[in-house]
């Protein structure tokens, strides 16, 4: 089998706290082209999976702050080297948070801007369709997927913001029916309505909400959340075209 | 040797909690307040092990910066004390 047509592999690293672990795993298995299996917290290797999920949750009860102390797990270190060597990484909800705490992400995500915790559809607008994360869609696609945090009130300070509006980084934004980027459509208060982002080369990425409760057309509120992983398998498999 | 560290929101950073309080303490007839911010206060130990007080300022600022705030977000400032 050449490489491009083998599944391409996921690995769910699971935190002490973790809570979305089994539906991202269970997700990713809904794709015929893909497999799913966890990692552990304490491994200190991604048992050479093509791309890394860190789920949402509550990994260590968040104490402290919010990925505060998974950030400092043994696999966290595989991870670091992973996303330097270019590897796919996209954090969840906790995963995005443990993300900014662990530096791999810029910014930070403070408590809810109305300090309560909120579980809604949001509508994501698609700022950037050229990434690994985004590439199945269009420029100004809107995405139906459900939020579910206390603390996603993304906030960075306005000279890195600059630079990520600039690069392009900002790659979801909370967005009304219409696409419009309202105050009402802000689930969170975060600055600008972000709600997902990419580092400078465009390899780990960053979202509050959980696409990986949207995968399957027959359940409550569609399957939008494919689109963000199919682009993660689209360009894994793409790499291993090139590379081969 | 005694370390009491306060964590803060970052100035320039929204603390909703503290607008909340703000607006609360007028309701109670408590009048002038402003600036409220809300944190975290964290206080331990440190066994010296032969450290210098500069030393020992240095660790702690290092903890500071690499756990206990996270400098992006939040302020921080601590004392110790001998004892």
């Amino acid at each position: 089998m050449s490489p491009a047509h083998r599944p391409v592999r996921f690995g769910v690293v699971v935190f002490p706290g973790s809570n979305c672990d089994t539906d991202a795993h269970h997700a990713i298995g809904t794709f015929p082209g893909a497999g799913a299996q966890f990692l552990w917290h304490k491994d200190t290797d991604l048992a050479g999976v093509d791309a890394v999920i860190l789920p949402g949750g509550f990994s260590y009860g968040d104490y402290l702050r919010c990925g505060a102390i998974a950030r400092f797990s043994p696999i966290m270190q595989a991870v670091r080297d992973f996303a330097a060597d270019g590897g796919l990484v996209i954090g969840i909800c906790n995963g995005f948070q443990t993300l900014v705490e662990s530096g791999l992400l810029p910014g930070g995500l403070l408590r809810n801007m109305g300090l309560k915790f909120v579980c809604r559809y949001v509508n994501l607008r698609v700022e950037n369709a050229d990434t690994p994360f985004t590439s199945t869609c269009d420029e100004g696609d809107l995405l139906r997927i459900i939020v579910k945090h206390n603390e996603g009130n993304y906030a960075v300070d306005a000279e890195t913001l600059a630079r990520m509006n600039a690069n392009g980084q900002i790659v979801l934004r909370y967005a009304d029916a219409s696409g419009a980027l309202t105050d009402e459509a802000n689930p969170n208060g975060a600055v600008e309505n972000i709600a997902g982002i990419c580092n400078d080369t465009f390899n780990v990425f960053g979202m509050m909400p959980h696409p990986e409760n949207s995968v399957e057309a027959a359940m409550a509120g569609g399957a939008d959340g494919r689109r963000i992983f199919q682009s993660m398998i689209d360009t894994v498999l793409q790499r291993a075209e090139v590379a081969s | 040797m005694n370390v009491r560290v306060h964590v803060t929101p970052k100035k320039g950073i929204l603390d909703p909690q503290g607008a909340t309080v703000e607006r609360a303490l007028p309701n109670l007839g408590f009048e002038g307040v402003s600036e409220v911010r809300i944190g975290k206060f964290i206080e331990f130990r440190l066994d010296p092990q032969g450290k210098t007080a500069e030393q020992a300022k240095a660790e702690v600022d290092e903890m500071c910066r690499k756990l206990l705030a996270n400098p992006i977000i939040e302020d921080f400032t601590f004392a110790i004390d001998e004892g």
